[in-house]
């Protein structure tokens, strides 16, 4: 099973671990990103290429069917405006090993971090608005993965 | 032959104040590079948001690429911050 959905509407995160475990790997790893509220924070904006960014994420998705045995991988991306509490990302993965599954989660997110063409906006109560730099650290967890 | 497209994201796009325009097709052997400092000699947010190319990174035809690379018969150049998705 391979589901890539970039989308602007919410998700049901229970439905997609359901479907996962369908899948009778026996083994299912899943991350959840969501909007954090820190200093006065009322909304964050996501921007993407929307002629690439699917097409990106199918890459990163197929480097890691290539990596790892897995069963399904699925990956549901937001973009547009998110109140603090909002989910932004999902991964999920299923396999037979849980190694497997945990480090394909984890190598999916890092990449979506410095490959995936999404730009963050933040919103302030005060109306001040910020866009967020990449962090180096980001960049780094990512090329990790590529040595 | 055609024009060539050039797209703008994030900040790139707010300071230049547009996100999509058209411009005369470089020289075959012109790169990314070139381009980036032909529209920042175009002064005003074109300079704001293009004369440090350090901060930038780029697409062609929806690939990333280094700012060295070629532009060649592509048809859309993208110009945009660091990602910051995930």
């Amino acid at each position: 099973m391979k589901r890539v959905a970039i989308q602007a509407a919410d998700f049901d995160v229970a439905a997609e671990l359901a479907a996962l475990e369908a899948l009778g790997g026996g083994g299912v790893a899943s991350f959840t990103g969501v909007v954090r509220g820190d200093g006065g924070l009322i909304a964050l904006e996501l921007e993407h290429y929307p002629a690439m960014t699917q097409a990106q994420v199918d890459r990163i998705v197929d480097e890691a069917l290539a990596r790892w045995p897995l069963l399904g991988v699925s990956v549901i991306h937001r973009f547009g405006r998110l109140a603090p509490g909002a989910r932004i990302v999902f991964v999920g993965t299923a396999s037979r090993h849980r190694t497997a599954a945990l480090e394909s989660c984890a190598f999916l997110i890092d990449w979506m971090k410095s490959d995936a063409p999404f730009w963050k906006k933040e919103h302030f109560g005060d109306g001040a608005t910020q866009w967020v730099a990449a962090r180096a650290e980001d960049e780094a967890r990512a090329k990790g993965w590529k040595a | 032959m055609a024009d060539l497209t050039i797209v703008y994201f994030a900040w790139v796009r707010e300071a230049i104040g547009r996100d999509e325009e058209r411009v005369a097709r470089p020289a075959a052997d012109g790169s990314v590079a070139d381009l980036v400092a032909t529209l920042a000699a175009r002064g005003g947010g074109y300079a704001q948001a293009l004369s440090d190319p350090a901060r930038l990174r780029a697409a062609i035809d929806q690939r990333f690429v280094p700012l060295d690379s070629l532009i060649g018969d592509a048809r859309e150049v993208a110009l945009f911050p660091p990602v910051t998705g995930g």
